[in-house]
């Protein structure tokens, strides 16, 4: 991974290219690339590194979330010198994500997992699409759009593909509502339960 | 209506006497041509009804029709989409009487697995009548096969004439449903009230 990585710095010095630990057992591993560079860095890794294939488009909702930071500082209080922690809450604004998987069949390698993330979740939902980079992209990045509203920019033919396209929503959203179209349910239970009292009680 | 002792007794020496209903349904019930569509799984155990370890030959109804003008019944075999359903309903309208209904599956009866999700219908039972409802996830062929004889002993006992005709001897009533339109959030309208009338939720006990 470092090594794709110093490969890019050194082809794009400008890209604003990272890598994202996962801690996890797998340790896979991602790029994290900022929106602007990500149609120069899929050219680069296709062209260059030999990344031909694409094996798979997913996004990702990402809701805002605090997160608890602290911080140690030293303090001085009547002459005398202190270690003080500090508890610090930090808000991280929500963002939506678009996860590319790349292998290379040429030099049979990968998964090479490319990260792209949208400003914030509702209105600056676009990123450049990579349909013109690998062909197959089409129908997934179509299938993103469909299900959580990025928008792809330069992508040739961008419409809902499992949803209607008079659908107003994006399902996969985390914030989405599901039509109330529930009317029996033998054996209610959580919500449903919840629902049927209310409407019993209304009737 | 022709005594049946009497109907016995005739057949005996050799006179079969039957009434135009009857020649008329035994005619029906015995050759149920279905539309051929599957919409999920159990479509690929309709498929296997129809050929040949279940042979539903056997029980006139294996000409599948590519039209549903052709067609006499019609299998809703898997899950049906929203997106899916207003074409169910127009197909089911552009079928000539009489016309009659499987659910077969949980999807077709109620959305099965998928019910609390967001883009299936929860049971085709929303938009159009159905007369014989097949659980299962998917149904074996025999079930399949156990609800095409449930369906043809409703033809059989349906009366063409008086009082308790059947619907497609009634003149007056146009089997004709209304097809949902592709909505923002949803259908519209969600479901058919003149065909779906759902027993108010309830919990067993309370």
């Amino acid at each position: 991974m470092t090594g794709v990585l110093e490969a890019i710095k050194a082809a794009i010095p400008s890209a604003g290219v990272e890598i994202l630990k996962n801690p996890s057992p797998c340790a896979q591993d991602s790029l994290v690339v900022a929106a602007n560079d990500a149609r120069a860095v899929a050219e680069f890794l296709r062209d260059s590194l030999g990344f031909d294939f694409c094996s798979n488009v997913s996004g990702v909702d990402w809701l805002p979330k605090k997160v608890k930071q602290e911080i140690v500082h030293k303090e001085t209080v009547e002459g005398v010198e202190s270690e003080v922690k500090e508890t610090v809450e930090r808000e991280i604004p929500g963002f939506l994500e678009v996860v590319y998987h790349l292998f290379s069949i040429a030099k049979k390698s990968g998964p090479l997992t490319l990260r792209v993330r949208t400003g914030n979740r509702v209105g600056d939902v676009s990123i450049p699409s990579l349909t013109p980079v690998w062909k197959g992209a089409d129908f997934q990045e179509r299938e993103v759009f469909d299900l959580y509203g990025v928008r792809f920019d330069g992508h040739p033919d961008l419409r809902r593909i499992l949803m209607w396209d008079e659908f107003a929503d994006h399902p996969m959203r985390k914030d989405y509502v599901a039509p109330d179209d529930f009317e029996y349910e033998p054996t209610p239970h959580d919500e449903i339960l919840a629902k049927v009292k209310a409407r019993t009680e209304a009737a | 209506m022709l005594d049946e002792e009497l109907k016995a007794d005739l057949q005996k020496r050799g006179i079969f006497v039957a009434s135009f209903e009857d020649l008329y349904n035994w005619g029906r019930k015995n050759s149920l041509w279905p539309l051929q569509f599957g919409l999920a799984c159990c479509a690929i155990e309709m498929i296997a009804t129809a050929a040949a370890r279940f042979d539903m030959a056997r029980f006139g109804a294996e000409v599948f029709r590519p039209s549903p003008r052709q067609a006499d019944m019609m299998i809703i075999a898997g899950t049906v989409t929203k997106k899916m359903a207003p074409l169910v309903v127009r197909l089911y309208n552009q079928m000539p009487e009489p016309k009659y209904v499987i659910a077969m599956g949980a999807c077709a009866i109620s959305g099965g697995p998928f019910k609390e999700g967001y883009n299936v219908l929860k049971g085709i039972d929303r938009f159009i009548p159905v007369d014989v409802a097949i659980p299962g996830c998917p149904p074996r062929p025999e079930a399949l096969l156990e609800g095409l004889i449930k369906l043809q002993e409703k033809i059989e006992g349906q009366r063409l004439f008086g009082p308790h005709r059947a619907r497609h001897a009634d003149t007056g009533d146009a089997a004709d449903y209304p097809v949902p339109a592709y909505g923002a959030h949803d259908l519209e309208p969600a479901s058919n009230p003149g065909v779906f009338r759902p027993d108010p939720p309830r919990r067993d006990g309370e």
